[in-house]
């Protein structure tokens, strides 16, 4: 069963690496990219060219975006009643703890550090697709 | 905030009814990382209580993430987990459900009320003690967790 990630991310460099460790991890996974809030909130509400976008079953999604802040989509997640169940992560080069304790009130499912040395994010990303792919009940889709 | 950072112990709070599995939780956390200090609940009820530091509870720590089972006496899982994310001092603590009800309706509901995961709890003693290794190994080093206000 192919299962849906939408990465909101707007560094392309991060975006590659998220597309070689979920390639490495498991190949059944389709990663989709929005590269700023707008285009996510596109992707996520089935707006315009996005029309025949899949429902995602896990979201990562990056804090400092162009056009509409990370902040900001989260919180469009999780106050509609469509959307909100679906898990999403935060994973931001911030370790503010402002940022951490905001991002859960927000009702973020979990917050990550991107680690900025390469073997640690590969390792970090090992672990998250162990533990959400393999390992956690996602709500399915029809 | 990373584990090298924090203050230890680790506060985990598990509110589970059944002895079998609340023994089992805490010999595999042992046996995971001895920093972890597990405190049970045995109902939600008696949950509610320890969060919000009431009845014979005045001393309770602010758990560092909830393990919470669903079919709960006096109150259930759903409710608790209701509570919990209805509170804007309580939200933002990390709440995986931990159940064996493999349901969708389940699954959905709690991701729904805001559940920060949604994990089965295997049949078997092994798979059981690696869920628990997982858990501290994910939630417990490499998630970011709000500092207790």
């Amino acid at each position: 069963m192919t299962r849906h990630v939408l990465l909101i991310e707007d560094n392309p460099g991060d975006v590659r690496l998220m597309q070689e460790a979920f390639r490495g991890a498991d190949p059944a996974i389709e990663l989709h990219v929005a590269r700023d809030g707008l285009e996510a909130v596109a992707f996520l509400k089935r707006e315009g060219s996005y029309a025949a976008a899949p429902r995602p079953d896990l979201i990562f999604l990056d804090l400092g975006l162009p056009k509409i802040d990370g902040r900001e989509v989260l919180a469009g997640i999780k106050e509609d009643d469509s959307l909100k169940a679906i898990p999403t992560i935060i994973l931001t080069a911030s370790d503010a703890q402002e940022d951490i304790a905001k991002g859960y009130q927000l009702q973020a499912n979990c917050y990550l550090s991107k680690p900025v040395q390469l073997e640690a994010f590969d390792s970090l990303m090992r672990g998250v697709v162990d533990f959400w792919l393999v390992k956690a009940k996602l709500p399915q889709h029809r | 905030m990373p584990r090298s950072e924090r203050d230890f112990p680790i506060q985990v709070l598990l509110v589970e009814d059944s002895p079998g599995d609340v023994r089992l939780t805490q010999e595999a956390f042992r046996d995971a990382d001895p920093a972890v200090h597990l405190h049970v609940a045995n109902d939600g009820v008696e949950a509610m209580a320890f969060l919000r530091r009431r009845g014979g509870h005045g001393d309770a720590p602010r758990p560092d993430l909830i393990l919470l089972d669903l079919n709960l006496p006096r109150m259930d899982g759903r409710e608790v987990l209701a509570h919990i994310k209805e509170d804007d001092d309580l939200k933002t603590i990390p709440t995986i459900i931990l159940t064996t009800s493999e349901a969708e309706v389940d699954i959905v509901k709690s991701y729904q009320l805001q559940a920060n995961c949604y994990l089965n709890k295997p049949v078997q003693l092994d798979a059981f003690e690696s869920l628990v290794r997982s858990i501290n190994d994910f939630w417990l080093t490499k998630a970011q967790l709000p500092l207790p206000q």
